[in-house]
């Protein structure tokens, strides 16, 4: 896979705050990559300095292996599409689609024909002639949209471009934005704070918290094998428990969690010792009725429950008084109930317990 | 005319109209009132003025029998040119204004939010000295005995005083100094609303500065330039005062004749046809600049 955007070492600060810190990322040729992460961590910034906006306080921007560090917004082959769409309300959707292209100084013909194009394959047809002020919101998205591909970025970048829809509106915007980039093949680089959105979209997430990136990887990568504690927190609900290690015996890590349980854990890379932490999803936690056969079983008691419909939504505390989060699926109709005070039976894989770093 | 309001966005035919009701007009019937009785009422005195006669017997009485010679006299090639320097020098005046005032507008208007007032405080402190003053000040500095003569001579660069006063150049710079904030003001209503991502839009689409300026940052503030425009151009078409000053009788401009007409010449009749036809000037005028339907479609 080429390599289409590095951003290599890039730190960012205004004034005293630090936006971004030693950030590395490398984003492919025709991927989606998603910057998730809270409000305030730095995924505008990493946009703006991928668009141009802002120059990084340190580091390089490489763009298709071009360093463009120093170049303006108007000279990098990068279109944005802005959180408030930012239509020029002066110019009908058609030029405001014309827009780039006209900057560019392309032959009016060609410009027509794929102004036009793109009308159809955004789905404009007919509203070509009005103003953004004559829009919906979901048309005007669609116009931002259009105006940025028409000129056929290397990378396009969209910041939140879906926070300002409705729910519905939102769900069906995030498949079309998906199909649209399958279809024309643009680089996206997406941002946003919504792990559904990430999860449903991207073929790669940048998991970002502090200025600092957490963790790179797809979207089940990135929920079943959260590298911190951060991570596995922000994405998903889970249970973060204090571990320490016992001893290493055939690929298989002995902990000790909180509340003196012990439980094997599939050791990945080199295998750390001392005190630990450890990610159980509730859904990794299977509950019976009658012990289970396998490893790390264990019983608890039923402290509260909470009917979900599709689940239920179960706190248990173990022998030594960790608590945890279960979800239970309700599959079957023949499912087996439980009720606050009963004893369970709990068994979770050694491939389940996900031991998390910083 | 609610496109001269400072900063008022273009209509759009999405907006609809809206008449006030009537709690609207009681609202609005201490402003009407005022306007009829001191504006309607003399301006309607002063077309019925015009219309009317000097006694040949006893100059400064007015003879109330209707007459055209005062439009007559008015179209004399005299006052046409006068009439023509004047629409120039206000022209000049107008443009000097915008050229000088847009750049500061529109730097005031992208400041920091917190400095903006501030920054608009320096621009206003000097007006806040009577404008009389402000004008003899520039006297001081242009006269042939004045500050600027006296820098020229003793660097040597000149031998004799070099006339700066009472030219045309004079009267557009006294109007230029003091109608300049007229045009401030209403840009820097239209810059400040001027939203910083359509900006960055532009510049994201490829546009260098200057076709982002013009593309974008341009139309999006017209309505602050045509409001800053006219509330430079009318007032300095029949400015007196400080052509007066600064042109020294040698400069006539329009807003001089009137005045003498009404004093010194004792033809008010003659003052009020002059005052009637700048009327219908300005009407025009605001008639041919009305926004119509918006630019057209590349295609
Ligand atoms: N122009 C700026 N001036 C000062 N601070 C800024 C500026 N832009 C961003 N920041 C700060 O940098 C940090 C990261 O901002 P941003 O990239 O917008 O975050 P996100 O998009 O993830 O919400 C925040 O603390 C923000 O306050
Ligand atoms: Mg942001």
């Amino acid at each position: 896979m080429n390599t289409m955007v590095l951003l290599e070492n890039v730190s960012k600060r205004f004034g005293s705050t630090v936006a971004l810190q030693e950030v590395n990322i490398e984003i492919f040729a025709g991927e989606f990559l998603t910057f998730l992460g809270p409000s305030g961590c730095g995924k505008t910034t990493c946009l703006r300095l991928i668009s141009g906006f802002e120059r990084p306080s340190t580091g390089r921007v490489i763009l298709d292996g071009r360093d463009v560090t120093g170049d303006p917004p108007y000279l990098r082959d990068v279109n944005q599409v802005f959180q408030t769409y930012a239509l020029f309300p002066h110019l009908s959707v058609r030029d405001n689609i014309a827009f780039g292209l006209r900057m560019k100084k392309l032959p009016l013909a060609e410009t027509r024909e794929r102004v036009d194009k793109i009308i159809e394959v955004v789905s404009l047809d007919g509203l070509a002639d009005r103003k953004p002020s004559q829009l919906s919101g979901g048309q005007k998205q669609r116009v931002a949209l259009a105006r940025a591909v028409v000129c056929q970025p290397k990378v396009l970048l969209l910041d939140e471009p879906l926070s300002a829809l409705d729910a519905k509106l939102r769900h069906q915007m995030r498949l079309e934005l998906k199909s649209l980039q399958k279809r024309l093949g643009i680089t996206f680089v997406f941002v946003t704070h919504d792990q559904e959105e990430a999860l449903a979209m991207s073929d790669r997430i940048v998991v970002m918290n502090l200025g600092r990136v957490e963790q790179i990887g797809g979207a089940t990568e990135i929920y079943h094998r959260p590298a911190t504690r951060f991570v596995a927190s922000f994405i998903g609900d889970t249970n973060i428990v204090e571990a320490e290690v016992l001893g290493t015996d055939d690929g298989k890590i002995l902990c000790r969690l909180e509340g003196g349980l012990q439980v094997l854990v599939r050791a990945r890379n080199a295998p750390p010792d001392g005190k630990i932490l450890v990610s159980l999803r509730p859904e990794k936690i299977r509950i019976h009725k009658t012990r289970p056969p396998g490893e790390n079983v264990f019983r608890a008691t039923v402290i509260s429950e909470v009917f979900k419909g599709a689940v239920d939504d179960l706190t248990l505390r173990t022998e030594g008084g960790l608590e945890l989060g279960v979800l239970d699926t309700n599959e079957g109709s023949d499912e087996v109930e439980f009720d606050v005070g009963e004893d369970a039976w709990c068994r979770i894989h050694p491939d389940d317990v996900i031991i998390l770093g910083g | 005319m609610g496109y001269l309001l400072p900063g008022s966005s273009t209509p759009t035919s999405a907006t609809p109209r809206r008449t006030p009701g009537p709690a609207g007009w009681l609202l609005l019937s201490p402003l009407l009132l005022w306007l009829g009785l001191f504006v309607v009422v003399p301006t309607l005195l002063l077309v019925i003025l015009s219309f009317c006669s000097r006694d040949p017997d006893a100059p400064g009485r007015v003879l109330y029998a209707f007459t055209l010679e005062n439009y007559v006299r008015a179209f004399q090639p005299t006052y046409l040119k006068i009439l023509g320097s004047s629409l120039l020098y206000a022209f000049l005046t107008a443009i000097l204004c915008l050229v000088m005032g847009y750049p500061v507008a529109y730097f005031i208007g992208r400041a920091p939010e917190g400095r903006r007032n501030t920054l608009l405080a320096l621009v206003m402190i000097p007006f806040w000295t009577s404008f009389l003053i402000r004008t003899y000040a520039w006297v001081t500095i242009l006269s042939n005995q004045g500050f600027l003569n006296g820098i020229l001579q003793a660097s040597g660069l000149t031998s004799a005083p070099v006339d700066f006063m009472y030219t045309p150049g004079a009267v557009v710079l006294g109007l230029v100094y003091n109608y300049l904030p007229f045009m401030i003001l209403p840009i820097y209503g239209s810059v400040e609303k001027l939203d910083q991502s359509l900006i960055e839009a532009a510049y994201d689409l490829g546009a260098r500065p200057w076709s982002a300026l013009v593309e974008v940052i341009l139309p999006l503030t017209r309505p602050g330039i045509v409001a800053g425009f006219f509330l430079v151009f009318v007032p300095s078409i029949a400015m007196f005062a400080i052509t007066t000053l600064m042109g020294g009788g040698a400069v006539p401009t329009v807003g001089e004749v009137i005045q003498k007409q009404f004093t010194a010449a004792r033809h008010a009749p003659f003052g009020a046809a002059l005052g009637t036809l700048l009327l219908l000037l300005f009407f025009a005028g605001l008639w041919a600049t009305k926004p119509r339907r918006e630019p057209e479609p590349i295609d």
